[in-house]
């Protein structure tokens, strides 16, 4: 068995409610309804021992993390065990006074979401009339309160050719940071990925964007990167390695590896309600059962990039072949990854589909 | 935003907001706490961030330096300089 590490970073969701509907949302088809959340003593809680763990960050999320009026005691709490604090938002619920009230509470840096660079595309892609001009209003909102602001920026078919654009936005809202993030496709994404997969030469052309973009901004903006890896050479080392270096605690407490893990349904997950943290990073079944490399199949476990991407990702593995231990298909080394390049070619070739939007009780 | 800012011996560095110079005791190291990153630093780096406090400048830090480690002024500032514009870079330090 390989040494195991503590964790380094937390995502705690507080909540899966948000007013925008994305469509590729990284919450689970199955959404928790507010009555199952953990409370205020119990995120305390979990944030204690989280940190005695050895976590050093931790991003609040959702769902949208401010539709809980505790989010303020949260941060300052974990702010006061050390804690670097990062609230991940869609912002549309956020105003002066709140800001003014998490800056006072030591939050550290915000990750503001935009679903496109003009309000037709932003309000449509999000489900939330007005949400684009709420948004652009909070991050001059962020700005002021001088706290540093990342723009999260999830790209697909839809939106890619306003790229430029989007990289002009985070230039025009100080952002110190925009990460341009292609879709995912797991739970919600998967659902809609016909309506979200670019053709190669829209990724290769967002590519080669960014590219021009961070020499040009060099000094001046950080970008971030994120390629879709369906059209991939080799797989993303996801999350740095399943029970390495991150964990997710869901709105009910439920202790996952990645925000996705749920949808690998033949795994079952412990909460923070039933077993203390460090007992289910260090000890539990879903956490050990892909953790290292003693798990891995061929080609993985010979390949001399088992350490580097660790066998891809799961939950990708499961939702295209149905098997959670298999080696990713996103890697050219896999038997599968034609079939992969395939359903993305046939995706982004077809006429988009309508949004499958993102909601509580749409299954 | 600004234009990209180049280190000089007249730069004042300092850690940008939403950047930290912590302990990590779980791990015993030095580190700066960045928006989704962290940097481990290295004895040297760590020498050099401890003292970008807003107010010494790079003159002031590599005299610091090149005495209290008896070594070549030039070969300090070059390392210090290079440390100063990577971080920089990254938008972890401002000049």
């Amino acid at each position: 068995m390989n040494q195991v590490s503590p964790p380094l970073a937390m995502l705690a969701e507080l909540t899966h409610r948000c007013p925008l509907q994305c469509p590729y949302c990284s919450n689970p088809l199955n959404l928790e309804r507010a009555s199952q959340e953990l409370t205020t003593a119990e995120w305390t809680r979990a944030i204690d021992e989280a940190a005695a763990m050895g976590v050093l960050q931790i991003h609040f999320s959702g769902g949208e993390p401010t539709a809980r009026p505790d989010l303020e005691d949260l941060v300052r709490h974990a702010h006061d065990g050390g804690l670097y604090t990062n609230l991940i938002t869609a912002g549309v619920l956020l105003d002066e006074r709140r800001i003014a009230r998490l800056v006072e509470a030591g939050l550290d840096h915000v990750q503001l979401s935009f679903q496109d660079s003009e309000p037709g595309g932003g309000d449509r892609i999000g489900g939330f009339k007005g949400g684009h001009a709420k948004k652009i209003e909070v991050a001059r909102l962020i700005r002021a309160a001088d706290l540093p602001l990342t723009l999260n920026l999830v790209v697909h078919r839809q939106n890619l050719h306003h790229l430029d654009e989007l990289i002009a936005m985070g230039l025009e809202l100080d952002a110190h940071r925009i990460e341009i993030a292609h879709v995912q496709y797991y739970g919600w994404a998967f659902r809609n990925r016909a309506a979200l997969m670019p053709t190669r030469a829209q990724l290769d052309a967002a590519t080669a964007t960014v590219t021009a973009a961070r020499e040009r901004l060099k000094g001046r903006v950080v970008i971030d990167y994120v390629v879709p890896d369906y059209y991939a050479r080799r797989p993303k080392s996801c999350m740095g390695g399943w029970g390495r270096q991150f964990l997710n605690i869901s709105p009910a407490g439920k202790v996952l590896p990645c925000h996705a893990a749920e949808s690998v349904t033949t795994l079952s997950y412990d909460s923070v309600r039933q077993r203390p943290l460090a007992d289910i990073w260090l000890n539990s079944e879903a956490f050990n059962r892909f953790r290292g490399t003693d798990w891995m199949p061929e080609p993985c476990r010979s390949c001399d990039r088992r350490e580097i991407d660790w066998g891809g990702c799961r939950c990708q593995a499961f939702a295209i072949l149905g098997d959670a231990a298999a080696t990713d298909p996103a890697c050219g080394l896999s038997p599968h990854h034609e079939d992969l390049v395939r359903i993305a070619e046939t995706d982004a070739a077809s006429e988009a589909p309508p949004f499958e939007y993102r909601r509580i009780g749409a299954r | 935003m600004n234009e990209r800012a180049l280190v000089g011996e007249a730069s004042v560095p300092r850690l940008v907001r939403g950047t930290r110079l912590q302990f990590d005791k779980h791990r015993d190291q030095w580190i700066v706490q960045a928006p989704e990153r962290l940097f481990v630093l290295d004895p040297i780096a760590l020498e050099i961030v401890q003292r970008c406090d807003g107010i010494a400048s790079v003159t002031a830090i590599v005299d610091e330096l090149a005495a209290k480690f008896n070594a070549p002024r030039e070969l300090v500032l070059r390392d210090v300089n290079s440390m100063l514009q990577d971080f920089a870079d990254k938008g972890v330090m401002s000049l």
